[in-house]
């Protein structure tokens, strides 16, 4: 019996392996989408299959992995980020100039060990600039092999201070946690003084609990009250009644949710049917709440964040962009997608300034670029002129927006 | 009854054929052939057998459920990392060092798991996976709330319960290290796991699991397991041998952790949380309860599957799950075993009859 047991795993890894011997082929298809369907990364691998040729072309481009979660929970952001890169390659392969990208996503459900796993695979695919990882606890994993193996790495939205600190060859498109923090009670205490603060975070995620670490010190520091903190867990993230009815009782005004979206939208709705309508104040995670499906959007009404990106701005070029990211994803692009794609163009100025080639060795690439990204002015859709210091924060101005009839307006 | 027992001195010894055999081959191949996406999950393999083995031995070999085998895991996890980094010193040698870790996360976790075990394992009933679940769940949100560092006077830790202080909290001198920085988790570790480590471990377990199921005290176990009355009424001392091997298995899982938390740079205690015990445990019941060759060979596959799936790009969770599903249907349907045993060991038919009636007999019973 344990050996027919054995005999039938063994059968179900040989035919694993066998698809999977099929399936990898389909990653030199060179308009991988990063998988956003798999018929089309399918459909892609038969043309590549088919005209060897083709592959081949794409021999002179720079490869580009991205790392994101495609599935899970926070699938939003990891989509938005390989669409948005994406983007920003076939706007610089249409340019036809000599600088040719090519791009390839892979999925690391916002688990730091499947995101290891996800950059290794970039690098046998043969990744010479990694755009991600995407969400902070996979990225300092990352960051960390990154740093080991050399690997040109910049992210477009992994905030943490811990993926940056200490590694010469990781950079952030995204505000760090820190000054996140610190812009939102400097806004807060210029813009709505005098209110009531409560602050709810989740105090095993190092992007919440970093950015309250220095919002607290800077409300402290400006003066500001803060009445109430409440926090919650993973495990905890589907009932805020607690922390919603403490916030009342201490007066709260203004609540404070340095989080994510989806316990953001699950706090805003129950605490509509509480009654309690405090002025809600979030920062870059609460982005994409609008888009989240299942949510009532009216619910967000008069929520402010600070988030560097408006997909209602009027520049030509963030109309361009949220044109076409409509037009090719159905969707209207979030920070994540325009932070992505600044990403991408920042690799784009950092080739031309160094004058690094695809032949080169990951490694060589890392090298010859690091020098220049201290250097470097980007202009991207998340801020005119981005720069780098050698830490590898980046240098823009924070933009608050609040939410009016389900678009961000500038208030 | 013969044959019995020298089929099972033959299973004895299959693991271990497997393990050396499988470590040899990929020793071989990860001279080249092998890239680096594949040569970054040996380890991880590694520790999630010797993890499963230690469930199983819970679950199969003793019959308690535990829920909570991350739980262990964390705690050798982030012992094994604070015994690492603050050692780095005084051991230089990375070899001597991740044994030591190893040793220490161990013996930890055994602690925990005795703890627990002081009040649960005298009752009967499913009250060790009530506790266990619990349990794994209480190591993560302590864990969440640890702030460690380290400099010459010593280790400091701190208790941030309520989550207000920081690494200033620790008053560490100029050169301090900090080790575990709350949420953030354990950031900056050195990572000293090899595959040959997570090799001998897995050899030195299946020595230490397979001796103690073939010694007295393993056979007094598996006599509680399969009835605790008529082992009661033997004079078995129920709670004293259930401790045994609940504690064992604990250490052994802690030591899997410790493996794992210096495979990587960074870890977060959110990592070992629910998920990661039912992962385990699935890898133990479709790798067949106290069954070892199979648990390792089903770790191994239900491990490295879900990144061998990348090609299927958004659908890989969902062909992974088709897969669970179709193992299980398939582990458990006697005509489908029979169809595959028949295909595939046809002159061992008669063998294979005789298992399958026996199989039967202990499903009536």
């Amino acid at each position: 019996m344990k050996k027919k047991l054995l005999s039938i795993l063994l059968a179900s890894a040989v035919a694993a392996t066998t698809f999977v011997g099929c399936g990898s082929q389909t990653s030199g298809g060179t308009k991988e989408e990063g998988g956003s369907t798999a018929q089309t990364s399918e459909g892609d691998s038969e043309t590549t299959e088919g005209t060897e040729g083709d592959s081949a072309s794409a021999e002179g481009a720079f490869k580009i992995g991205a790392i994101g979660p495609l599935t899970g929970e926070a699938a939003i952001y990891g989509t938005a980020v390989v669409n948005g890169a994406q983007i920003a390659v076939d706007e610089i392969n249409a340019l036809g100039g000599d600088i040719q990208f090519e791009l390839k996503g892979e999925d690391d459900v916002n688990d730091a060990e499947t995101s290891v796993n996800a950059y290794n695979n970039l690098l046998d695919w043969g990744m010479q600039f990694l755009v991600g990882t995407t969400t902070s606890t996979p990225c300092v994993a990352v960051a960390a092999e990154a740093y080991a193996d050399r690997v040109f790495m910049i992210t477009p939205s992994g905030s943490s201070v811990a993926v940056v600190e200490g590694k010469d060859n990781v950079f952030q498109v995204c505000f760090t946690d820190p000054n996140q923090g610190k812009a939102s009670a400097d806004y807060i205490a210029e813009n709505i003084p005098g209110e009531k603060i409560a602050v709810i975070y989740k105090n095993d995620d190092v992007y919440s609990q970093g950015i309250r670490d220095v919002f607290k010190e800077e409300a402290d520091a400006k003066g500001l009250e803060v009445v109430y903190e409440g926090t919650f867990t993973t495990d905890t993230a589907t009932d805020f009644s607690v922390q919603l009815t403490a916030a009342q009782a201490a007066g709260a005004t203004l609540i404070f949710l340095p989080i994510y979206y989806q316990p953001a939208s699950i706090i805003l709705s129950q605490a509509d049917s509480m009654g309690y309508e405090p002025t809600w104040f979030g920062v870059d995670g609460m982005d994409g709440i609008l888009t989240m499906p299942g949510f009532d959007t009216s619910l967000a009404e008069g929520v402010m964040l600070l988030t560097p990106f408006s997909a209602d701005a009027e520049d030509e070029r963030t109309q361009n962009f949220v044109a076409t990211y409509k037009e090719q994803y159905g969707d209207t692009p979030n920070q994540f997608a325009a932070d992505a794609y600044d990403a991408v163009y920042t690799i784009y100025e950092s080739i031309k300034a160094s004058g690094v080639t695809p032949d080169m060795s990951t490694e060589e690439i890392c090298e010859a670029t690091i020098p220049v990204m201290t250097q470097i002015t980007v202009d991207g859709l998340t801020s005119e002129g981005m720069t780098w210091d050698a830490s590898g924060e980046v240098s823009k101005s924070p933009r608050a927006v609040v939410i009016k009839d389900g678009v961000y307006v500038t208030p | 009854m013969l044959t019995n027992k020298n089929s099972l001195r033959r299973k004895g010894a299959m693991p271990y054929i497997v393990v050396v055999a499988a470590f040899i081959v990929l020793s071989i191949l990860s001279n080249g052939v092998l890239g680096r996406a594949h040569m970054a999950l040996l380890v991880p393999t590694c520790c999630y057998i010797v993890a499963a083995l230690a469930l199983n031995l819970c679950v199969g070999v003793l019959g308690e459920l535990s829920l909570g085998h991350a739980g262990f895991m964390s705690v050798g996890a982030f012992v094994g990392v604070i015994t690492s980094e603050s050692l780095s010193a005084s051991i230089p040698n990375t070899g001597v060092r991740l044994f030591v870790a190893i040793i220490i996360g161990a013996l930890f976790a055994a602690l925990a798991g005795f703890l627990i075990g002081i009040p649960v394992l005298r009752l009967r009933g499913d009250y060790l996976a009530i506790v266990t679940l619990a349990f794994g769940e209480i190591i993560k949100d302590l864990i969440t709330c640890l702030i460690v560092g380290v400099d010459e006077n010593g280790l400091h830790i701190v208790f941030n319960a309520t989550g207000t202080m920081g690494v200033e909290d620790l008053h560490m001198t100029e050169g301090g290290k900090t080790i575990i920085q709350g949420a953030q988790g354990a950031v900056g570790t050195q990572t000293i796991s090899t595959f040959l480590a997570g090799f001998i471990m897995i050899i030195v377990v299946l020595f230490i699991i397979q001796n103690f199921i073939n010694s007295r005290t393993g056979r007094a176990v598996m006599a509680i397991r399969d009835d605790r009355i008529a082992a009661e009424a033997s004079g078995l001392n129920i709670t004293k041998y259930k401790m045994i091997a609940f504690v064992l298995s604990a250490g052994i899982a802690g030591a899997a952790g410790v493996l794992y938390g210096l495979n990587y740079s960074s870890i977060v205690a959110s990592k070992f949380n629910f998920n990661t015990s039912i992962l385990i445990l699935v890898f133990v019941v479709l790798g067949g309860l106290g069954n070892i060759l199979g648990t390792i060979i089903a770790t191994t596959i239900l491990y490295v599957l879900p990144e061998m799936l990348r090609a299927f790009s958004d659908y890989r969770m969902l062909v992974y799950a088709i897969v669970l599903i179709v193992v299980m249907i398939a582990t458990n349907n006697k005509k489908v075993r029979q169809f595959i045993g028949g295909l595939l060991v046809r002159k061992k038919k008669k063998n294979a009859e005789g298992g399958d009636a026996y199989w039967l007999i202990s499903r009536i019973k």
